[in-house]
């Protein structure tokens, strides 16, 4: 494998959203929202002004779990099937790369993008809010940053995948959507479904564990479920397995939901 | 089809120079579909190889097996003596430039950027970027973004993008498409002075009459085999197509050059006012030559026409 070549691939399609602004526009999105949640976030309570970090985390996490999956798909579902429908595929291939250092440089690249967006973007409401912030706020805050990221890299390698499977644009575009909705609107729907249908008969305490099969569940739990304050806050302490709560083993689980897309994509490619 | 097969020996080049690009009984099957059927070729060092046929002859698809982009059925290709399939192939693709059909190049790039971008991919020196562009006549164009090129301009650019890394072989699919005729002799030029340096240029094209005179040798691919290779005179001769005379006399002689020509085997006279076209095969071409010399004066210029490349194609792809 030769670095030099993941990074070139990876160097062009960062600065490419750079250039086209795509960067710039995705910062400014979540910075807009980030600010307009932490001041407006409890108008509905009558009150209007920033007010704790935890209830900014948690109005955060809702606007975030639909926002940067559908971001991320849409980032990078045609990231193959676009350079193979336009017809710039076979020249890339001809030159001295392999198709895993393509695949990667493009998954990279365009994951610096996000990230890049992503970071700067709520990077820069941590600066307004920072004098209103202890330290432990700030911490909790860069958690919700990172996990977010990572939320962004999982829903990445999900499109990369799609883009190397499907057979052109359109079809890669519909994949990514169905993949969306699955995720994030419907998977919770149909495991509460389970659940109810299921009642205690079998397995109830299965339930929280089938939430790592959902990257966005993942991130859920990390900022939400994690933090002691909001987990007595949404009464869940005492239904939520304590092991579900440990940030290593979510870390782990999204690094696999990372890792696992993109090998299969990789398996594909190369066939 | 024809019913003439390639002499074994026309594989290979007269000479026993060095194979660059080597099939061996390469064949490509898409289920029941033989794109490419049993496809044997030497093309060795410095050699300006054509490779012609109709649309879904198979050149393309081998094309694109020779660069390693899509697997082999069975057979094996060798360049610069490495498998297109093996491990080695990397250092192999550092020495190879390729023009893909209809190339596209990233719209949002410039000229320069372009360039830049496929020579740090090739391991090249950024610095052979600028002489590239002006080698295909693009200086002025540098730093415009691709989108507002011409068909024309991409074309040279994406030619420019293949002699990056001074190739030492270089696989042109279509590479004239969009090019008027200066540009056309201009690449043509290109490729003979990389020729002298030992460059081997394998390329297709549909504009036969454009390549007969400028390929060493070529082979003819129809339905997934090639069915004939070698020079075009080789082809010609091999075909056995009839040869055109096109003599002009004064009107009234032409009862004396019908009357010349009546005991010999020809295929065809037609006379239109001073002009007469008579058609022969090979062989009868020096005894018409001499009848029509023995006329006197009575001929007054005289021209032969030799079976192009097109009807050399048709002769063996129909």
């Amino acid at each position: 494998m030769e670095f030099r070549q993941i990074g070139i691939i990876a160097g062009k399609e960062f600065w490419d959203r750079i250039r086209n602004r795509w960067v710039l526009a995705v910062a400014l999105v979540f910075t807009v929202f980030a600010l307009a949640i932490a001041y407006f976030g409890g108008a509905q309570q009558g009150a209007v002004g920033f007010r704790s970090i935890e209830f900014t985390i948690a109005s955060l996490v809702s606007l975030v779990i639909y926002l940067i999956p559908l971001i991320a798909l849409i980032l990078g579902f045609d990231a193959i099937v676009g350079e193979r429908e336009r017809g710039s595929l076979d020249l890339l291939l001809s030159m001295p790369i392999t198709r895993f250092e393509l695949l990667l440089g493009k998954y990279l690249g365009l994951a610096a993008a996000l990230a890049f967006s992503t970071v700067a973007g709520f990077g820069l409401v941590a600066v307004v809010l920072a004098t209103q912030l202890n330290l432990g706020a700030l911490l909790h805050y860069f958690g919700f940053m990172f996990s977010s990221v990572l939320l962004g890299m999982a829903f990445l390698s999900l499109a990369v995948m799609v883009s190397v499977f499907a057979a052109d644009r359109t079809r890669a575009s519909g994949m990514a959507i169905a993949l969306w909705f699955f995720f994030v609107l419907v998977f919770d729907l149909l495991l509460l479904g389970a659940l109810v249908v299921t009642g205690d008969r079998y397995g109830g305490e299965v339930f929280p564990y089938l939430l790592l099969a959902n990257p966005a569940d993942v991130f859920r739990i990390l900022n939400i479920f994690a933090l002691d304050d909001v987990r007595s806050l949404y009464g869940l302490a005492t239904v939520f397995p304590r092991a579900l709560a440990d940030p290593w083993l979510l870390g782990l689980v999204m690094f696999a939901w990372i890792a696992a897309p993109l090998g299969i994509a990789t398996w594909r490619f190369r066939k | 089809m024809a019913s003439i097969s390639p002499a074994p020996a026309e594989v290979r080049p007269a000479s026993n120079a060095e194979a660059v690009v080597a099939t061996r009984a390469v064949t490509k099957h898409y289920g029941a579909v033989h794109a490419v059927d049993g496809v044997d070729l030497e093309i060795v060092r410095g050699e300006l190889f054509g490779l012609i046929g109709h649309n879904g002859a198979g050149k393309s698809t081998l094309f694109k097996m020779m660069l390693g982009l899509i697997p082999l059925t069975s057979g094996e290709i060798l360049i610069d003596n490495a498998s297109v399939s093996g491990g080695g192939f990397r250092a192999v693709r550092r020495k190879i430039g390729y023009l893909p059909e209809n190339v596209v190049l990233y719209e949002n790039l410039t000229g320069l950027e372009t360039l830049q971008f496929f020579s740090r991919l090739k391991g090249a020196p950024l610095r052979d970027c600028a002489p590239a562009l002006e080698r295909v006549g693009l200086t002025h164009a540098a730093r415009r973004r691709v989108r507002e090129y011409s068909k024309g301009m991409r074309q040279r650019l994406g030619f420019a993008q293949a002699l990056l890394g001074r190739p030492q072989i270089l696989f042109l699919d279509e590479p004239t498409t969009g090019l008027d005729p200066e540009a056309i002799r201009e690449f043509y030029a290109i490729l003979r002075g990389l020729r002298t340096e030992g460059v081997t240029v394998v390329l297709t094209s549909h504009i036969l009459a454009e390549i007969q005179e400028r390929v060493d040798r070529l082979a003819i691919m129809a339905a997934g085999k090639v069915q004939a290779i070698g020079s075009v005179q080789a082809l010609r001769e091999q075909m056995d197509l009839p040869l055109w005379f096109e003599i002009r006399i004064a009107p009234e002689h032409l009862g004396a050059v019908r009357a010349a020509l009546g005991h010999l085997p020809i295929s065809a006279i037609e006379a239109r006012d001073d002009h007469v076209a008579v058609q022969c095969r090979r062989e009868a071409k020096m005894a018409v030559l001499e009848a029509l010399a023995a006329l006197d004066g009575k001929v007054l210029d005289l021209h032969v026409r030799e079976p192009s490349l097109e009807d050399v194609f048709f002769g063996f792809s129909d």
